[in-house]
């Protein structure tokens, strides 16, 4: 049958492959890709809603559609496909149901594949995002608190030495001396620890500079904001509030919502509940005054009030508002308002706003769900030369 | 360790022996014992040697995972080329190895002798490391992200190739226009100049008359043409010499791999009926009996709701060669078969089939009930059984396999309507195309082009197309 002289020779070999790293590199590179995508959709992302309601721990898994791979198949979804039961299958019978009735694609590549879809999911923890996210933010420029007042000290355990307390010895340590030192004289095990293996932890004191932040977050509950008007509000507080957690040693958040009256609600309440009525913001803002007077004095606390509405104020109040602005300007380190204004119309807050003309003041108007994000990036946006932390 | 190794080689020695006894033709042997995630590698690659992409590295990170999970394992992969070389896990057990070794020379018989791959490059390792070469090289010329870009946008098309055995693959644009050129006049193509060429001018037949002198090409191409890759990287006018040449290339590596697509359920099939019948030639004890045992029905064991081409494949040849060996008396009476002749007709199978004939000649009505197979589809929300009838579960079986599993696309004209725009048309056989794939490839095509590209198909029955023109998607029924 063969004509060569050797015909069925073989050999068997056992290389060493450790160098081939192809695998692993192209891997690399598709995580890579993988993870361009997702900065790319780092505005709708964001405003995902099983982020925004999450508890903010869990990973997430992203559907990333650019990176499967596109090419003419049959829609597996109208095609027949041969199957093989127990040997008592009937015309009939359900062997699997679509657990989303939706239709996504699918592939009908090979015969027999399971009814099933290949979309390609990353996980993303949310820390990973608001690494991405956070990346393009900056607090504004601040005011210098006084620090010196409210310090505190810790303990850091941070180094490692031959001497020190008994209680502080460091086992693991000083078993891995004794395993090198054994190993080193020829009789390798954990045996005959000495005083020389001992190692202990030491700790430096360490004065941590106290730095507090509250989020004033004034919402207006008047009938005329929708659910998606607070969607993005809510959207926006979620990553703002991270946002300064990450600046700040302690955050805190108090809402208050308003219509013609403002109150403080709970976080269940300010971002659920909806009620009718009129608008007058000027409520809200005497409130939040009210607040930063009695509980948080400006010079220990960075204040953040941002204030989100349609715009649909009482025409009247209007000037009573920019002047309570300046107020609050005074104690705060921003003041931001944010308009949800999905249809473009003019709105009667807006148009006295546009004159304020401070740095510590800044508006954005969100039309649509992505530019949550754009809110986020023009409020905290990195400005040249850096700012003061 | 060499211990281990030199058991291995006594045992590939015996069964090597036994496969001969068989009559198993295969080429010499080149067995590698590597690590999980070089076998891993390969699985994903299709090849130790291949290119760099980043869509290997994800399959290979996805094979991995279920690896690393317990939910599959891969104990070898085996390379159509001379020498053969077969991968072995390393870690397998002595009689797992067994098996493997087992099954990986009749899947080397299998690459050797049947005609599908009469035309496979046996050098292919050698010439997958050298377009790699290239293609790095192009990367460090052009830039990792331009090259990648392109190959993005050819992976999109890769399957649209023309794998038939007897058709002249390496036409260039010149001859290939010519040849066509002259076959719409009517003429003949000049045959190649050999020993016996004047014995053609005995019978041809001079008697077309000359108003064909004149007539130019008025579609282009002239016939619709099968291999897309092929035409578009000879006639695109936006590609540059690198881009063509990676086309080029990736071209012979999907032809290459194309025998393989077509004979799937034919080659596991015969690898699996070699090994079990391989290792009962051997003297086992019971304990590797049942180790045998347990690694073979994990290799061969139906699953539900999917067919393993392994046990398809395994099950079809068995009843050949029973069907062979005993015959009916009708069968013997009509067809003049002689009892006895299972194994030759195996044989002959191997040779001469791909998996579309195998299972439109040989799967027969007692299999598919054997088998208990049946047809389902979507009805509703629901995965329904719809059929049982065995001629409509062959015929699914057999248009499941038809070009590999993918659409039939063509180059339908490339000069539409005189704009250089490119109309592929879906031959298309009743199944609808998946039009949310189809038109995230178009830009890809588009790339490939440089114009605008259509592709004419059927939705709910309707002729329709789908054009991409740079910037916007547009459909519209014809």
């Amino acid at each position: 049958m063969s004509n060569s002289h050797q015909p069925y020779s073989f050999v068997v070999s056992k290389e060493d492959w450790s160098l081939h790293r192809k695998g692993y590199q192209d891997q690399q590179r598709h995580q890579q890709k993988v993870k361009d995508v997702i900065k790319q959709n780092l505005p709708d992302l964001i405003t995902e809603e099983n982020i925004i309601m999450s508890d903010g721990k869990q990973i997430i898994k992203v559907p990333i559609r650019s990176l499967d791979e596109y090419r003419f198949v049959y829609n597996y979804q109208k095609q027949k496909h041969v199957g093989q039961g127990n040997g008592d299958s009937q015309v009939g019978d359900v062997i699997g149901r679509d657990p989303s009735a939706s239709q996504k694609p699918g592939k009908g590549e090979k015969a027999g594949d399971q009814p099933g879809h290949d979309i390609v999911e990353a996980e993303v923890s949310i820390e990973e995002l608001e690494d991405m996210l956070f990346a393009e933010l900056e607090l504004p420029d601040l005011k210098q608190k006084d620090k010196d007042l409210i310090e505190t000290h810790t303990v850091v355990f941070n180094d490692i030495r031959k001497k020190g307390m008994q209680s502080n010895i460091d086992k693991k340590r000083t078993i891995l001396e004794n395993l090198r030192r054994n190993a080193t004289t020829g009789t390798p095990g954990i045996h005959h620890i000495s005083p020389d293996d001992l190692r202990y932890k030491t700790w430096e004191d360490k004065i941590i500079p106290q730095s507090n932040a509250v989020i004033i977050a004034m919402m207006d509950t008047s009938g005329s904001m929708g659910s998606f008007e607070k969607y993005c509000a809510r959207s926006f507080f979620f990553w703002m509030t991270r946002f300064l957690r990450r600046q700040y040693e302690k955050v805190e958040i108090v809402f208050l919502a308003h219509h013609t009256e403002a109150k403080e609600v709970t976080e269940e309440e300010f971002f659920t509940r909806g009620e009718s009525g009129g608008t007058i913001c000027s409520s809200v803002y005497m409130k939040a005054l009210d607040i930063i007077d009695r509980r948080y004095p400006p010079s220990s606390y960075n204040i953040y009030p941002f204030h989100f509405s349609d715009g649909d104020n009482l025409t009247s109040d209007n000037e009573r508002c920019v002047k309570l602005i300046g107020e609050l300007m005074k104690r705060s380190n921003m003041f931001g308002y944010g308009e949800v204004n999905q249809y473009n119309r003019s709105s009667t807050l807006m148009s006295a706003y546009r004159h304020i003309k401070m740095d510590q003041f800044m508006y954005y108007v969100i039309k649509e769900k992505g530019e949550v994000y754009k809110a986020l990036r023009s409020f905290f946006q990195k400005r040249e030369g850096g700012s003061v932390r | 360790m060499t211990d281990e190794i030199r058991d291995l080689e006594y045992a590939i020695a015996e069964i090597m022996e036994i496969a001969n006894g068989f009559g198993l033709d295969y080429y010499p042997m080149r067995y590698e014992i590597c690590p999980s995630d070089i076998i891993y590698t390969f699985g994903a690659y299709g090849m130790p040697t291949r290119f760099s992409h980043w869509s290997f590295g994800k399959t290979f990170h996805k094979m991995k995972m279920q690896y690393d999970f317990g939910l599959s394992k891969i104990y070898e992969l085996v390379i159509n080329s001379n020498p053969c070389y077969a991968f072995l896990l390393d870690g397998n057990s002595l009689i797992q190895n067994k098996l493997i070794v087992a099954h990986v020379l009749a899947h080397c018989d299998f690459f050797k002798n049947n005609a599908r791959f009469s035309k496979s490059n046996r050098n292919m390792v050698e010439s997958m490391a050298a377009t790699a070469d290239r293609i790095s090289n192009y990367e460090m010329e052009y830039g990792t992200e331009a090259v990648e870009a392109f190959i993005d946008a050819v992976i999109a098309i890769q399957e649209h190739v023309d794998p038939q055995l007897i058709k002249p693959r390496h036409l260039d644009k010149q001859r290939y226009m010519e040849m066509k050129m002259r076959e719409q006049r009517g003429e003949k193509a000049p045959r190649p100049e050999g020993h016996y060429d004047d014995l053609w001018s005995l019978d041809d037949v001079q008697a077309e008359e000359a108003p064909t002198e004149g007539i130019q090409v008025h579609h282009f191409p002239p016939e619709p043409e099968k291999d897309v890759m092929w035409f578009i990287q000879e006639f695109s006018e936006v590609l540059t010499d690198w881009q063509r040449d990676i086309m080029s290339m990736m071209r012979e590596e999907m032809l290459y791999f194309w025998p393989q697509m077509e004979t799937k359920i034919m080659n596991e099939g015969w690898a699996s009926y070699w090994h079990q019948r391989i290792i009962r030639e051997l003297d086992l004890n019971s304990e590797d009996t049942i180790e045998f045992a347990k690694l073979n029905s994990s290799v061969v064991q139906p699953s539900k709701q999917s067919l393993n081409p392994y046990y398809l494949g395994l099950k079809i040849f068995e009843d050949i060669e029973r069907r062979w060996d005993n015959p009916t008396r009708e069968e013997q009476e009509r067809w003049g078969r002689k009892p006895g002749q299972g194994r030759a007709k195996m044989f002959e199978v191997r040779e001469f089939d791909s998996d579309t004939s195998f299972i439109r000649n040989y799967m027969t009505k007692q299999l598919t009930e054997d088998l208990d197979l049946y047809v389902f589809e979507k009805k509703g929300p629901d995965w329904k059984i719809t059929d049982k009838s065995w001629e409509n579960i062959r015929d699914q079986l057999v248009f499941s396999r038809v070009n590999g599993g993918s659409p039939y696309l063509v180059v339908q004209d490339a000069d539409y309507l005189r704009t250089g725009e490119l109309v592929l048309k879906h031959q298309y056989e009743g199944i609808e195309l998946d039009l949310k794939y189809m038109e995230r490839t178009l830009p890809y095509l588009y790339r490939l082009w440089g114009r605008t590209v259509h592709v004419e198909t059927r939705v709910e029955d309707k002729p329709i197309w789908f054009t991409y023109d740079g910037k916007k998607h547009h459909r519209k029924f014809l």
